[in-house]
């Protein structure tokens, strides 16, 4: 049962086709990736699904629990409020706010109190704001951050600015979660240890995922399925075995060896 | 923990009540004079005016030349209505409808204005503001146009004033430590990051605009009914950047600086008269120095707690030790 269908995505900036024609499909439970050269298309793929880029033509449904749902042109809150979270490439934190409010803020709309218990730190508000309090520890303590809880977010270390990012994305409480590099500048060790994560988040949180990714041991390592970008078209789609013997795909990579990644 | 914050709460109530019980007895003894109790009016209006702006400009992050519009609408509507019902219900009551009534235009005007950012939105909430102005001028009939409302009952005192400021800024830094308040913020942080996360920005721009632009009323109203005069060119352009400067001066997205700045500008301004002829050539001067040695204004975003007084002992102490 997919719970992603993307249709003949398309989206030009001026002359430049950037993703043209894109057609995926993703079933629920998948972790599934994206990957292909710089400049594919692959973040501008995400920018589509979660609505910061509206597309140019083709369609996005999501099932939100069994209620299929065109997305495409929906404001990105209104996204995030379906079911799909993301991070980015380029990490985005909100920089100068302390790590756990970084989840908190990402909690959000899930927050009951109304406004007048805002002004007036009525009982809901202490009660809510515990709440919140306490599950954002415990996604922090989850990735690894709970004794980093009161540091802002910049002065974290890079790759732990990663993990925010998904503990981020995780309290929205998602259905499908976009990983744009998760690995990115991370050292081999830490590297392995992100794939363990990646999966065992998966089942915890009962989650679909689609992730972009450079480092060819994490991808062929964990994703069941992937798909091939290269200049906006997917050129291949297959599982690891398939996408590392696909001839389209070496050619796209050219110099890079897929059969010796992932050992 | 829970006993920490009981104290706090003590210690805060404890200090409340002494300014309260101290400003009034130095009224009381004529130290503070009817000349004094002006500058003390003015600080007030200037410290619910300035922590109202920057929950808009400092911790949403939206830049607005408006204030002094909201103000103004205040200001007319409690002065219209005191001048028809000259009583305490009808005072309190303008004071409230002043609020209200700069809110639902804050509204009705920060939904189209709040899509524009930076200095485009300041430049659009200045018209909106210079048009509420037009407005009140060319309304004569009811605001007696540019010769202004004159005799407007008095009201105000050391008590309203104290209630209202006071009031203000424990709502508004409430709101602040509330997850509505934490969304405002992330916007300011990274609208795109704050809106994939699920923060709808339009509408908690609209928000912060809204509360602000209540605030902004009573403080108009206050105005009103304390100075007994209104006209349409108090609540120019200049006043918006009066309140800008004491939000810029105490810091972007911390209260106690707005708080602080205000009550400083209110005694430097109130000392400079003095000095009548040089007096904005000398303010204009400070505020430059200020901003060379410290641009991020006196607090940076900064708030002064309980705990930045018992860190402070705490280094005071230990400094003592050493000695
Ligand atoms: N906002 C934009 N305006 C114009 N061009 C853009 C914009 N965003 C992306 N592009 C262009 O679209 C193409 C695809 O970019 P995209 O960021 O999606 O690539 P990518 O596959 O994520 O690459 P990388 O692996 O380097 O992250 C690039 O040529 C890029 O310059
Ligand atoms: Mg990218």
């Amino acid at each position: 049962m997919p719970i992603l269908s993307v249709k003949k995505l398309t989206k030009s900036f001026g002359g430049l086709m950037a993703v043209s024609n894109v057609n995926m499909e993703i079933n629920k439970g998948e972790l599934v990736g994206l990957i292909g050269p710089n400049g594919a298309g692959k973040t501008t793929v995400f920018n589509l699904l979660t609505g910061i880029y509206e597309p140019s033509s083709g369609t996005v449904t999501f099932d939100s629990n069994g209620v299929k749902k065109d997305i495409q042109g929906l404001k990105p809150h209104a996204i995030s409020k379906i079911g799909l979270a993301r991070t980015f490439q380029n990490i985005r934190l909100f920089k100068d706010l302390t790590v756990i409010d970084n989840v908190r803020i990402a909690m959000h709309q899930n927050v009951k109190y109304g406004l007048i218990s805002s002004f007036l730190h009525l009982p809901s508000y202490s009660r809510e704001e515990a709440l919140l309090t306490e599950k954002s520890l415990e996604l922090l303590k989850i990735l690894k951050l709970g004794h980093k809880k009161d540091e802002l977010a910049k002065n974290l270390p890079y790759g732990e600015q990663r993990h925010l990012e998904i503990a981020r994305a995780l309290a929205t409480k998602p259905a499908l979660l976009l990983l744009d590099e998760p690995a990115a500048g991370m050292n081999p060790a830490e590297t392995s240890q992100l794939t363990e994560l990646i999966s065992w988040i998966r089942k915890e949180f009962d989650l679909t995922i689609l992730l972009i990714e450079h480092d060819m041991s994490l991808v062929m390592k964990i994703c069941e399925r992937i798909y091939v970008l290269d200049y906006g078209t997917v050129i291949a789609e297959g599982t690891p075995e398939e996408i590392k013997n696909n001839k389209r795909v070496i050619e796209a990579y050219l110099g890079e060896d897929l059969n010796n990644a992932g050992d | 923990m829970k006993k920490t914050a009981k104290s706090n709460l003590a210690i805060k109530l404890v200090s409340l009540v002494s300014t309260f019980a101290i400003i009034q007895l130095l009224i009381y003894l004529d130290i503070i004079n009817d000349y004094l109790q002006a500058t003390l009016a003015t600080i007030c209006i200037n410290i619910i005016l300035a922590v109202s702006l920057n929950l808009i400009t400092g911790f949403t992050g939206q830049f607005s030349l408006g204030h002094a519009g909201f103000m103004s609408i205040g200001a007319y509507t409690c002065a219209l209505i005191t001048l028809r019902n000259p009583t305490i219900p009808g005072f309190i009551l303008g004071v409230l409808s002043g609020a209200v009534a700069a809110a639902l235009v804050g509204a009705i005007v920060g939904l189209p204005t709040l899509r524009l950012r930076g200095d485009y939105l300041a430049i659009a909430t200045l018209g909106m503001s210079e048009i509420i102005r037009i407005v009140f001028l060319n309304l004569d009939e009811i605001t007696n146009g540019a010769a202004g409302l004159q005799d407007i009952p008095q009201f105000t005192n050391w008590m309203w004033l104290f209630i209202y400021t006071t009031g203000t800024v424990l709502i508004i830094s409430n709101f602040i430590k509330s997850s509505h308040g934490r969304a405002c913020i992330s916007i300011r942080e990274d609208e795109i990051a704050a809106e994939a996360m699920g923060i709808s920005s339009t509408k908690y721009k609209v928000t912060a605009f809204t509360i602000g632009a209540f605030f902004a009323g009573i403080a108009g109203a206050l105005y009103a009914s304390t100075f007994n005069f209104i006209d349409p060119k108090i609540f120019g352009f200049s006043k918006s950047i009066d309140v800008l400067v004491i939000v810029v001066l105490g810091g972007l997205g911390s209260i106690s600086g707005s708080i602080i700045a205000a009550v400083l500008l209110g005694i430097i301004t109130t000392y400079l008269q003095a000095f009548a002829n040089i007096q904005m050539i000398l303010y204009s001067v400070l505020l430059i120095i200020i901003m060379i040695f410290r641009p991020q204004g006196l607090m940076g975003s900064k708030e002064i707690s309980l705990s930045v007084f018992s860190k402070l002992g705490d280094s005071l102490k230990s400094k003592k030790g050493r000695v």
